[in-house]
């Protein structure tokens, strides 16, 4: 599984990656994902349902991430507006 | 004599009035399109960060376009690379997609998302929405267009009551030129009649 977290003027880095069946491995991808949850991010599973339609779920803890799912991209958390600040 | 001349000039004025009425207000909303669009430039060219390097930004934007194309639909991503927008199908008050849905929405880069009723092309709301980055990693809280394209993607079709409630609604105008999204609308009916097949599938297909 990897964690990845969308950049301003990067595009996604990888924030950890590793086996959920591994124990130490899984460790540090829950410290990873509790990480980025903590510094105010969103996390999403992308899914392909079996029609092949693409979704995607928002999780709020690791327990909730499907343990075959290959990605979880965390993205800053919407705010209304778009104000000249963020620009 | 003075008083019905008076009269006609003002029946004469109204007439005209109305008749230059519909021209007047188009012509004082593309100026005030072009207006906003230059204040716009002239922002983000003040407020371009020191660091700003074009190089890196170009590079982020063609990972978060691979990011992206990784997610969505082959169609949506499709529809994105060509037209420069998505279409969500709304799912509240039912799953329903395509010509069924009773509301739509379309996905712009670091704009508001739009909300529109697919069967007439009548703008319902617009929904501004940001994923400001505040930890800034060079200078900038904004994420790169495919990235913002992304969230608002995985936001919506996640949670899409949630998104909504976070985002500020106005009413259609405020910030996404209407005729603008008639445009783009009538341009993705274009599109899908064509199949939503774009130069580069062709040449794909070659």
């Amino acid at each position: 599984m990897k964690l990845l977290r969308m950049k301003p003027g990067h595009g996604e880095i990888l924030v950890a990656e590793g086996d959920v069946d591994v124990q130490e491995e899984e460790r540090r991808l829950i410290e990873a994902f509790r990480r980025e949850l903590d510094a105010g991010m969103w996390a999403a599973v992308p899914t392909e349902r079996r029609d092949g339609r693409r979704e995607a779920e928002l999780v709020k803890s690791f327990g909730e991430v499907p343990r075959d799912a290959e990605r979880v991209i965390f993205f800053p958390r919407a705010a209304g507006g778009a104000s000249r600040a963020d620009r | 004599m003075l008083l019905a001349l008076g009269t006609a000039a003002i029946v004469l004025a109204v007439l005209l009035w109305e008749l230059a009425r519909s021209r007047a207000l188009r012509l004082l909303r593309a100026a005030g399109t072009q207006l906003q669009t230059a204040l716009e430039r002239a922002r983000s060219r003040e407020s371009a960060p020191l660091g700003y390097d074009p190089g890196r930004e170009r590079r982020a934007e063609q990972r978060a376009r691979e990011l992206l194309r990784s997610c969505v639909e082959e169609r949506d991503w499709a529809m994105y690379r060509d037209l420069g927008f998505m279409r969500v199908w709304g799912g509240l008050g039912g799953r329903a997609h395509g010509t069924d849905a009773s509301y739509a929405y379309l996905i712009y880069p670091h704009r508001p998302i739009v909300a529109y009723v697919p069967q007439t092309g009548a703008l319902l709301n617009e929904y501004c929405v940001a994923f400001p980055d505040h930890s800034r990693p060079y200078g900038s809280a904004r994420l790169p267009d495919s990235d913002d394209v992304l969230a608002k993607w995985m936001a919506l079709v996640a949670d899409e009551r949630h998104l909504i409630e976070q985002a500020n609604m106005h009413l259609p105008g405020r910030q996404v030129d209407p005729e603008r999204v008639k445009r783009d609308l009538a341009r993705l009916t274009r599109w899908e009649r064509e199949g939503g097949i774009g130069a580069t599938d062709i040449l794909r297909a070659a």
